[in-house]
């Protein structure tokens, strides 16, 4: 007799898994929906149980595939840090898929929809599996499965440009990969293995004898997850990617795959190789501040003169990658903890403007923002939660995003660095203009003819924003989850237990 | 978590505010009317001590802490609204009505806070909402609004970040009583100071103010200044700098507003000059100071109020701004005159109005701590006050020239809410017992004695005297209004005549200056972020790959170095 809860790890990977393979037998959208939304709903409840156990015992879950013992087998390993992350692309996840429903069936053709949820599923089994697993090349290749799978879902935009923009993706993101599965390479040649606690205990007696490689491990290992981050400057591939994407693939991007190799990014550096190296070796997290300042403005300035409004947002998320990527620069408790705090809050309040786009998308077909004036007085629930959810990029207190801003300054300033909190404070201020260009245009402008038939989307559309708008609230007030589960995998991650 | 059933007051007005957009009619003159009243009604059930708290980011906030000094705020502040809705009463804007209920609750929660971050959370409810009731001044308001919001955003960011740091530096949010001993108290000391009002960033208030409606500056005037000065009574008393900040404030405020013509613009110099007293009595820092600081906050908020609802009266029904546009109002509107004057007379300080009652105890307090140069620069500001709200402002509006315009009286609502600021501003002139007793030291000032009602009657009836004879030497002559500008700037001697030329050629030079360095700048992150910059284009895959490979390259040589 099994017992299911001593299975939940792979079980994690596995639900969204068969989905995938029954979808691809799925004839019809609506059948593949459901069978999506089957898998997409269970996982979080997974996950949830997962985090819950951790967080009580205090100890991480180990499961040992097949039962061969780690390191030679692949071991899932769970922890705060990655129970935290693997709650939030699951949650993401019911949230996208219910509001997918009428947004593919409007955006997809109807014979391709059934296809576009095998994609889904997949990409969220890869997202789910590069979280979960304890093994660095388990870990690429759930990374080329959910990249696979993304290219597919770019790909299926209905503009023309959704072709170049998946095409740019695919190129840049194998480099990424292979970039990756490089320093994966050149470590297993120094140490003999590929799982991460077994790789960070060995690391540091080969660094006598054998530094070059492993440094050169860590270069190309950093610059292939900043790609797939998105990191100034190799965010190129991303606007174009977000902006032509189907509303509901956006979506779901923009609060799941980034995050994920946020994950991935803390995961080496301070799980492998801050343990084992000095920090002084290779100015890693030196470059990624100056680097995530660099994205905080230029990304910010790009938004503000940006027309397109899904790419607008999209350049919004390279800055707010900065304020991320920032957290991990300053790689204090506190950065790190802000880190992971707005990569959760700005996972949720990027995911609700994108749905608010899409909604838009849904009933009027435009994203140019000049088009869409007025359109606040058609659409007053969608534009309200994009209000809220804007507000919370800004970082208003009583939002997600003040929270966020919130410990970064601190971070800043626990590190002596008060010009930083003038940097941070000042570039949100970069975010009020372009969120307020938005809303003046939706709200203090008669309605134009272009939206004069505009009213709000469908309740399935619109549950989910709301409820998002509501979290991004929610958890600006009640940050007991975010804060004290970040802040405890962060000293986990300081303290260099795994 | 509560430790007895409290409602937190500022809940009531900012829960009003945000619903008076969606309702019309007989239902929001209720509203308009019964949220201050019972906001009224909550303040007095706050018990003194922490009554609300609830757990946030593992600080404990507290999120309503009574005591004396909060409730005499927040109580002026409940009554301003009230009059200030009766006053709005006919205004067509319900959203600019709604923003200055959420304002005005903003400032009450403000004086009921009781740790930083509640009071900071607060602060920027206050600064978004107030931006939005100056925007509802029209079309002509955007700019004004928008110079506004970058200032209080920028005094946030100050105010936030010095918060952070004493966070980190104390380990504690409380908001007490602090001193200038570290780079974060002084973040906070000038976030404050910028809602104050204070140099170098006075400009903002008579900037914004007079953009705002008819109505909506009679709410302005009360609540961002007046919290202010609410939290620098509760964190910086007895700081030295506030003594130069404040008596340089009130001098600003008394040369521009002689210089001014727009007759509201006068009133909002003469706002930076009277917070200019109370952050004077603030640095004196002795309990009569404080307490006079405290008072005269109190009765500001009211003739203040009742000068702009006059001004405001003649704005809805005359449609002008101008002085030189205005003149001989008396004639079909002598009830507002009326009000008006008894304004002034209370800005003025005259025995038997509320101004004497206040500003009078920090005269007192600096003379008690024998502070000889501050009590002298404060006589003489007391002069200069009569000479432009006391009187400027009057005599341009409702006497002067006869302007042709023949405007009726305000609609009844209107004149009733003057009627009860003037009856607060003569009443607590007369008894001013009930207000000494909320003050927050014990009280042992008697304000009407005689060399002190004889001090301030000569120095008020000299100044009156001087005007009056300049008055006539010029009522000959033509050009009558360029003439008053020229005997002003020689009474205020060479102050008036440097500060006025030789800043505004500097004001005008500085100008220009940041407007071409703006221009280039804009242009320049335009060139390279808009859509055809090198940020804001689509880059061909090849650089992209390039990019990767400097990243990748700069890693692996410096490694290898």
């Amino acid at each position: 007799m099994i017992r299911l809860s001593e299975h939940l790890p792979i079980i994690q990977v596995l639900v969204p898994l068969f989905g995938a393979i029954l979808t691809a037998f799925a004839r019809r959208g609506t059948t593949a929906w459901a069978i999506a939304a089957t898998a997409s709903v269970l996982a979080p409840f997974v996950s949830a149980a997962m985090l819950w156990t951790v967080f009580e015992t205090g100890r991480p879950i180990s499961y040992v595939m097949g039962s061969w013992a780690a390191p030679w087998g692949i071991e899932y390993r769970v922890d705060l840090l990655n129970g935290f992350v693997l709650l939030l692309v699951s949650v993401i996840g019911v949230a996208t898929i219910s509001y997918a429903r009428k947004s593919v069936a409007a955006e997809i053709d109807a014979h391709k929809q059934a296809w576009f949820y095998t994609m889904y599923l997949l990409c969220l089994t890869g997202l789910l599996g590069i979280a979960v697993t304890g093994d660095a090349f388990n870990a690429f290749v759930f990374l080329e499965v959910s990249s696979l799978a993304t290219y597919v879902l770019i790909g299926l935009g209905r503009h023309r440009r959704a072709l170049l923009a998946a095409y740019q993706y695919l190129i840049m993101g194998t480099i990424g990969a292979t970039f990756y599965i490089i320093g994966v390479g050149l470590l297993y040649v120094v140490t003999g293995t590929l799982n991460f606690a077994d790789l960070a205990d060995r690391l540091g007696p080969a660094m006598d004898t054998q530094a070059r490689p492993i440094l050169a491990a860590l270069a190309f290992m950093t610059v292939g997850i900043c790609l797939k981050l998105a990191l100034f400057p190799l965010h190129a591939w991303l606007p174009n990617a977000y902006a032509y994407a189907p509303s509901f693939a956006t979506a779901f991007l923009a609060g799941t795959a980034t995050k994920v190799a946020v994950y991935l990014l803390m995961r080496i550096f301070f799980s492998v190789f801050a343990i084992a190296i000095p920090a002084s070796a290779l100015p890693v997290t030196e470059v990624i501040v100056i680097l995530s300042v660099a994205a905080m403005f230029i990304a910010s300035f790009s938004a503000i003169f940006e027309e397109n409004a899904k790419r607008m947002l999209a350049y919004s998320s390279v800055a707010q990658i900065g304020y991320i990527t920032l957290g991990i620069g300053l790689a204090n408790q506190l950065g790190l903890s802000a880190s992971l705090i707005h990569v959760f809050n700005h996972a949720l309040m990027k995911t609700a403007l994108f749905f608010a786009l899409g909604a838009i998308v849904y009933r009027t077909g435009l994203v140019n923002i000049s088009q869409l004036s007025g359109i606040g007085r058609r659409m007053p629930l969608t534009i309200a939660a994009f209000v809220v959810a804007g507000l919370g990029i800004i970082g208003v207190p009583g939002t997600a995003g003040f929270i966020s801003k919130w410990y970064l300054a601190m971070a800043a300033i626990d590190k002596g660095w008060w010009w930083m909190v003038f940097l941070i404070v000042a570039s949100s201020l970069l975010a009020v203009v372009y969120v307020g260009k938005f809303i003046e245009v939706a709200y203090f402008r008669e309605p134009g003819p272009d939206v004069a038939e505009a009213h709000e989307p469908p309740i399935s559309m619109l549950l989910p924003l709301l409820a998002l708008a509501f979290a991004t609230v929610y958890f600006g007030i009640d940050t007991r989850l975010t804060t004290s589960v970040a802040e405890a995998a962060a000293s986990a991650l300081l303290g260099g237990a795994r | 978590m509560t430790t007895s059933f409290v409602i937190p007051p500022a809940l009531a007005l900012i829960a009003a505010g945000l619903v008076l957009p969606f309702i019309n009619g007989a239902l929001r003159s209720a509203l308009l009317l019964l949220a201050p009243l019972v906001t009224l009604w909550l303040v007095w059930q706050v018990p003194d001590g922490v009554q609300l708290t609830t757990s946030w980011l593992g600080y404990q906030l507290e999120l309503v802490r009574g005591d004396k000094l909060a409730r005499l705020f927040a109580s002026v502040f409940a009554i301003m609204a009230f009059a200030g809705g009766l006053f709005s009463l006919n205004q067509s804007s319900s959203f600019e009505l709604g923003a200055a209920y959420v304002y005005a609750g903003g400032a009450i929660g403000v004086t009921f806070g009781g740790d930083l971050i509640t009071l900071f959370v607060f602060w920027e409810i206050m600064a978004v909402a107030s931006t939005l009731v100056v925007w509802s001044g029209g079309r002509f308001a955007n700019g004004a609004g928008l110079r506004y919001a970058a200032m209080h955003m920028f005094g946030g960011v100050l105010l936030m970040i010095g918060i952070i740091g004493e966070v980190l530096n104390t380990g504690s949010i409380a908001f007490q009583v602090m001193d200038t001993s570290t780079t974060a108290r002084w973040l906070i000391l000038a976030g404050f100071l910028i809602n104050a009002g204070a140099p170098p960033f006075s400009a903002w208030l008579p900037d914004a103010y007079p953009a705002a409606s008819w109505s909506g500056m009679v709410f302005l005037s009360a609540f961002t200044t007046k919290t202010a000065v609410y939290v620098l009574l509760r964190g910086f008393p007895g700081s030295e700098i506030l003594i130069f900040v404040g008596l340089y404030m009130v001098f600003y405020g008394i040369v521009y507003a002689i210089l001014e013509n727009d007759m509201r613009r006068i009133l909002a110099y003469s706002i930076v000059n009277q917070v200019g007293f109370m952050v004077t009595g603030i640095g004196i820092g002795s309990q009569m100071a404080l307490n006079g600081a405290a008072a005269h906050a109190f009765t500001h908020i009211i003739y203040k109020a009742l000068l702009l609802m006059s001004a405001g009266s003649v704005l809805l029904m005359t449609g002008k701004r101008k002085c030189t546009d205005l003149g001989g109002l008396f004639r079909t509107m002598p009830f507002t005159m009326v009000m008006g004057v008894i304004g002034a007379l209370a800005i003025s300080s005259f025995p038997l109005t509320s101004g004497f009652i206040s500003k009078s105890m920090i005269s007192q307090g600096a003379a008690d701590a024998h502070l000889g140069f501050v009590w002298f620069m404060l006589a003489a500001a007391s002069a200069g006050v009569f000479l432009h709200a006391g009187i400027k402002f009057p005599w341009f509006v409702f006497f002067q020239k006869d302007s042709g315009l023949r405007p009726p009286e305000p609609p009844w609502n209107m004149r009733a809410a003057m009627v009860l600021m003037a009856a607060f501003c003569i009443g607590l002139g007369i008894w001013p017992g009930p207000l000494y007793s909320l003050l927050p030291y014990p009280v042992d000032y008697v304000p009407y004695t005689t060399s002190h009602v004889v001090f301030q009657l000569q120095l008020l009836l000299f100044s009156g005297l001087a005007f009056f004879i300049m008055l006539d030497l010029l009522k000959r002559t033509e050009t009558i209004t360029l003439d008053f500008d020229w005997i002003y700037r020689k009474l205020m001697g060479w102050v008036t005549r440097g500060l006025n030329d030789g800043s505004e050629r500097a004001w005008d030079r500085f100008l220009e200056t940041a407007d071409t360095v703006l221009t280039r700048v804009n242009s320049g992150i335009y060139r390279h972020h808009g859509p055809d910059g090198v940020f804001g284009r689509t880059w061909p895959t090849g650089r992209m790959a390039f990019w990767t490979t400097v990243m990748l390259g700069a890693y692996v040589v410096w490694a290898y170095i």
